[in-house]
């Protein structure tokens, strides 16, 4: 019961926050949409815990609302776009065509996604262990069975961080 | 077992990764061309997510700690290339980035 509440509330917010980010009321100035998005992100964090996955959720916080959120709003805040730098946004027949083929195929997927209730599958198991979704439980698999993508990913950041600052630096 | 069942959670994610697709398809400005697609690696997540949740399974976990960790090399080098043309061209609009070399 709590959890239905929970679940329209988080959900809810969410999915209005996001598209306030595509398609923003207050207008073109994307700092509005960033704000936006941090909100959309804390609202996903709660949908997060509500499944249990509450490393997930502390990392969705930490990371996204976080870090790159900041990174996102110290770049707008560094390029201080005028109103005529942002450009014009034309509405052209092929962005309308793109939206309504969004939308038909997010259609089509939400018949696939519905379905998914009748797998045999699906209402298996709930989890058994106590440390599901824990930092104990996911650091031990993060460890052990996924150790060697775990390095590769720390080798992804360095690289990004070396190209952000080769980037940034030179004129392009 | 919980009571929301796992499809509505499915449902939420494709709403998400729909409002995402739409924001890279119709706006021009590469920030938020940038956000929008986080938006979207943001509902991949919740289906991790929601699939680790149903089926018990905490590999879903993993690959959410690395689409996050994707997502912040993402970030850093897309706003890195967004300064960089900004820099150059004075606009962030993806429609004028049509050059190889400019």
């Amino acid at each position: 019961m709590f959890e239905q509440i929970f679940f329209w509330l988080l959900s809810g917010g969410a999915i209005v926050t996001a598209a306030m980010v595509v398609l923003p009321p207050t207008g073109r100035n994307p700092l509005y949409a960033a704000l936006a998005l941090v909100v959309s992100f804390f609202f996903m964090a709660g949908i997060y815990a509500l499944l249990l996955a509450h490393l997930m959720a502390v990392l969705q916080v930490m990371v996204y609302a976080g870090a790159i959120m900041v990174l996102f709003m110290f770049v707008i805040m560094l390029l201080n776009l005028r109103e005529d730098e942002l450009g014009t946004e034309r509405r052209t027949f092929a962005k309308l065509l793109g939206g309504v083929a969004m939308v038909w195929v997010g259609l089509k997927v939400a018949l696939v996604a519905s379905a998914v209730d009748n797998l045999p599958a699906a209402d298996a198991t709930t989890p058994a262990m106590a440390s599901f979704g824990t930092v104990e439980g996911v650091g031990d698999m993060l460890f052990r069975q996924f150790l060697f993508p775990f390095e590769l990913t720390s080798i992804l950041l360095l690289i990004a961080v070396i190209g952000a600052v080769v980037l940034a630096k030179r004129t392009l | 077992m919980p009571s929301v069942p796992l499809s509505w959670y499915l449902i939420v994610a494709l709403i998400l990764f729909v409002i995402g697709a739409i924001g890279v398809f119709t706006r021009r400005n590469a920030l938020v061309v940038l956000m929008s697609v986080e938006i979207m690696l943001n509902a991949v997540n919740l289906v991790f997510i929601a699939f680790a949740r149903y089926r018990g399974d905490m590999t879903g976990h993993v690959v959410t700690f690395f689409v996050i960790a994707v997502a912040a090399a993402e970030a850093a080098v897309g706003l890195a290339l967004v300064l960089g043309v900004f820099r150059h061209r004075k606009s962030v609009n993806v429609d004028e980035m049509n050059a190889m070399r400019y």
